[in-house]
């Protein structure tokens, strides 16, 4: 406990300093900057996850700015690190709207976190849009809480209908990391399509954020011959778990989420998660002009290919500069309404719609990892 | 069936090869001091990182070779055995005269500190290791498979400990260790110099746990700096199970313990693989305090 708060001392000294130095910079000129507030993993098992959405969205506000911002005013990003640790996720959405009063909050991917800090959020009647999680509880929160992706029922769908119709699998093993909201959700959604169109789960095995062993879960689903695994999970221990299935004769494909997307994947797993395929919200190898035109500008800017995490990222900054513009003020209730009425907003992964439940309406896509990258496999609509 | 329940013995044996060579570091110094070191998980940690940091810098990240291996475990057991002296000399030490729940405290206080400095230093990311060895399966039959990158790990196991045990056995060295743990005070006046010898025993665990860190890295290549506190308190449990102070037992109790849990998480249920550990180490402090291979001690009056 006392480290914790050791750290998050520390932590509020800094970006108060941080805050304090670049407000006599620029304070003085122009008009006072909207305040928005981004909780991120930008540490911790989930790093990349935050780092690329905050790179996203930051690209999209510099933009905005250059154009003149919105209301006439700048928009400031205030970012917080969770440290990809549930309960920090929580304090770290509270710093935000406590001290720092901001107008809306952004974040998190992780749907354990979101939902965490959610009803943050909702208590403080302040817009809160998360750019990925997925799970279905987060936006039920309430109605402050909306997101720029699709959920994890339609998700599961795709993929349960990928391997049964694309690959013809009939026994699909399942290994989900139970610690995750997100990935307890993904595993149940799969398991119910993939069952209700014939196919039958032969393994349902768990494990836990931060293992590095799975060779005993491993070596109990081998004996059963699936035709393919289910991995649900973040990218940390998908790496490790291809790695480790393959080193036990494991051969057939493992199928994931959007937990997936991150390079890490390819720098872990190898030459092990080759042949494997996971559902995405974008394809970094689609030659929409829209896409290629972001991924252009963000390989400029930050010298890496933009995952499905930076564009919902920089989705997300472009929804809620949209809602700000629509809505004439940052008044938080006409902010939300604004958000809410978002319809066929052109965004680079997708165009995306606001539904009465508070998700984005959106496609996926089927990626497949081949030659260390990854490869566009097919687009799967909205149902 | 058959061919399953003998992988899942060759996982949990790897498994557990890992968790004896922490163990080995707690029962020593317990030998020795009575006091549990529970620094010793964070040394295991330091000991990857530091494998970690020398594989990359020798160059080995593209580039597995045996040589290479043998260099990173040297690199790393050189800096764990400096910190593990340290630690000794700073932390421990002063505290030689006082009450037992004294040097307790301040083993769990330089736990957190090691955790901290680790995160400061070495930055909170998971890290991954480099393959140091070219991952293939060495021996295949049915479907039985077991890898190049586990018999290493399971060779460097049993190869230190062959040492460690030879070193306490055959040693001048190894005898005034077994004679400070029987009596420190008849061996101060035997001349055998006390401090010296608790200054090995602290160097001998951190080097075996640095070989742990560096063999982590190889089977299962994500190190974060906080990986040493879970492994480190099992490991601790292999040490009571196998009775601490007792060296054979502490190889024994790892090895157990990382097959029970290869066995709980492939035939029960994984959710149960952590608890299974602290379970185990309630049953024997309730049922058998000594552990397997303890040997009750009367009280001296």
């Amino acid at each position: 406990m006392s480290r914790r708060w050791l750290v998050g001392g520390i932590g509020a000294i800094a970006v108060v300093a941080l805050a304090c130095g670049s407000g006599r910079e620029g304070g003085a000129a122009g008009p006072e900057p909207i305040q928005v507030g981004h909780y991120a993993s930008l540490t911790g098992d989930t790093a990349t996850f935050g780092q690329s959405t905050d790179r996203g969205l930051r690209m999209k506000i510099d933009e905005i700015n250059a154009a003149g911002g919105v209301l006439g005013r700048p928009i400031e990003i205030i970012t917080e690190d969770d440290r990809s640790i549930t309960e920090e996720a929580r304090s770290a959405a509270q710093k935000l709207l406590q001290r720092d009063q901001v107008v809306a909050l952004l974040g998190e991917v992780a749907s354990s976190r979101s939902l965490a800090a959610a009803p943050e959020a909702q208590r403080a009647r302040i817009p809160m849009i998360t750019p990925a999680s997925t799970n279905p509880k987060v936006t039920e929160v309430g109605d402050y809480i909306f997101r720029a992706c699709f959920i994890d029922p339609f998700q599961g769908a795709v993929m349960a209908k990928f391997a049964r119709e694309t690959l013809g699998a009939d026994r699909v093993a399942i290994l989900f990391d139970f610690k995750q909201d997100y990935s307890v959700g993904l595993a149940d959604f799969f398991r119910k399509t993939f069952e209700a169109s014939g196919g039958t789960i032969v393994a349902d095995e768990r494990y836990t954020s931060g293992d590095i062993e799975f060779r005993a879960q491993l070596t109990k689903i081998r004996a059963t011959k699936p035709d393919a695994i289910f991995v649900p999970g973040y990218y940390t221990e998908v790496g490790l778990i291809a790695k480790q299935a393959r080193e036990l004769g494991i051969d057939v494909p493992l199928l994931g989420g959007d937990g997936w997307d991150s390079s890490k994947t390819l720098e872990i797993g190898g030459k092990a998660v080759e042949g494997n395929y996971f559902s995405n919200h974008y394809a970094a190898d689609s030659d929409r002009p829209e896409v290629v035109a972001f991924v252009r500008a963000y390989r400029e800017r930050w010298g890496e290919t933009p995952d499905a995490m930076a564009v919902l990222g920089y989705d997300t900054g472009g929804i809620l500069a949209d809602a700000i513009a629509r809505a004439g003020s940052t008044d938080p209730e006409k902010l939300r309404d604004a958000i809410a009425a978002t319809r066929n907003y052109p965004g680079v992964s997708g165009t995306i719609s606001m539904d009465e439940n508070r998700n984005a309406r959106k496609d996926a896509v089927v990626m497949k990892i081949r030659d260390g990258a990854f490869r566009y496999e097919q687009t799967v609509p909205a149902f | 069936m058959a061919e399953d329940l003998l992988q899942q013995l060759v996982n949990g044996v790897a498994w557990g090869g890992i968790y004896a060579l922490i163990a080995l570091g707690y029962t020593m110094v317990y030998g020795v001091l009575k006091l549990i070191n529970f620094a010793h998980g964070e040394v295991y940690m330091v000991g990857a990182m530091t494998g970690y940091y020398a594989a990359r810098s020798f160059g080995l990240a593209g580039a597995p070779s045996l040589l290479g291996l043998v260099a990173t475990l040297a690199a790393s057991m050189a800096v764990c055995a400096l910190l593990a002296a340290i630690i000794e000399r700073v932390a421990y030490r002063p505290l030689r005269s006082a009450p037992r729940l004294a040097p307790l405290i301040t083993a769990i206080g330089v736990s957190l500190l090691l955790q901290n400095l680790g995160q400061l230093v070495f930055g909170a990311d998971p890290k991954f290791f480099p393959p140091l060895l070219e991952s293939r399966n060495v021996f295949e039959v049915g479907k039985l498979s077991v890898s190049n990158v586990q018999l290493a790990v399971l060779g460097t196991a049993i190869l230190l400990m062959a040492a460690l045990q030879w070193i306490v056995m055959r040693t001048r060295f190894g005898r005034a260790m077994r004679a400070v743990s029987f009596d420190a005070q008849a061996a101060a006046l035997m001349g055998v110099p006390v401090d010296r010898v608790i200054l090995g025993t602290f160097v001998l665990g951190a080097v075996l746990a640095a070989a742990a860190g560096v063999l982590v890295g190889l089977t299962n290549p994500k190190i974060d700096p906080l990986m040493g506190v879970l492994p480190g308190l099992k490991a601790f449990v292999a040490a009571v199970l196998g009775g601490i102070g007792n060296i054979p037992g502490a190889m024994v109790g790892g090895l157990l313990l990382g097959v029970i849990e290869t066995f709980v998480s492939g035939y029960l249920s994984s959710t149960y693989r952590d608890a299974i550990a602290f379970v185990l180490l309630i049953a024997i402090l309730l049922y058998k305090p000594t552990g397997l291979f303890g040997t009750t001690q009367t009280e001296k009056v």
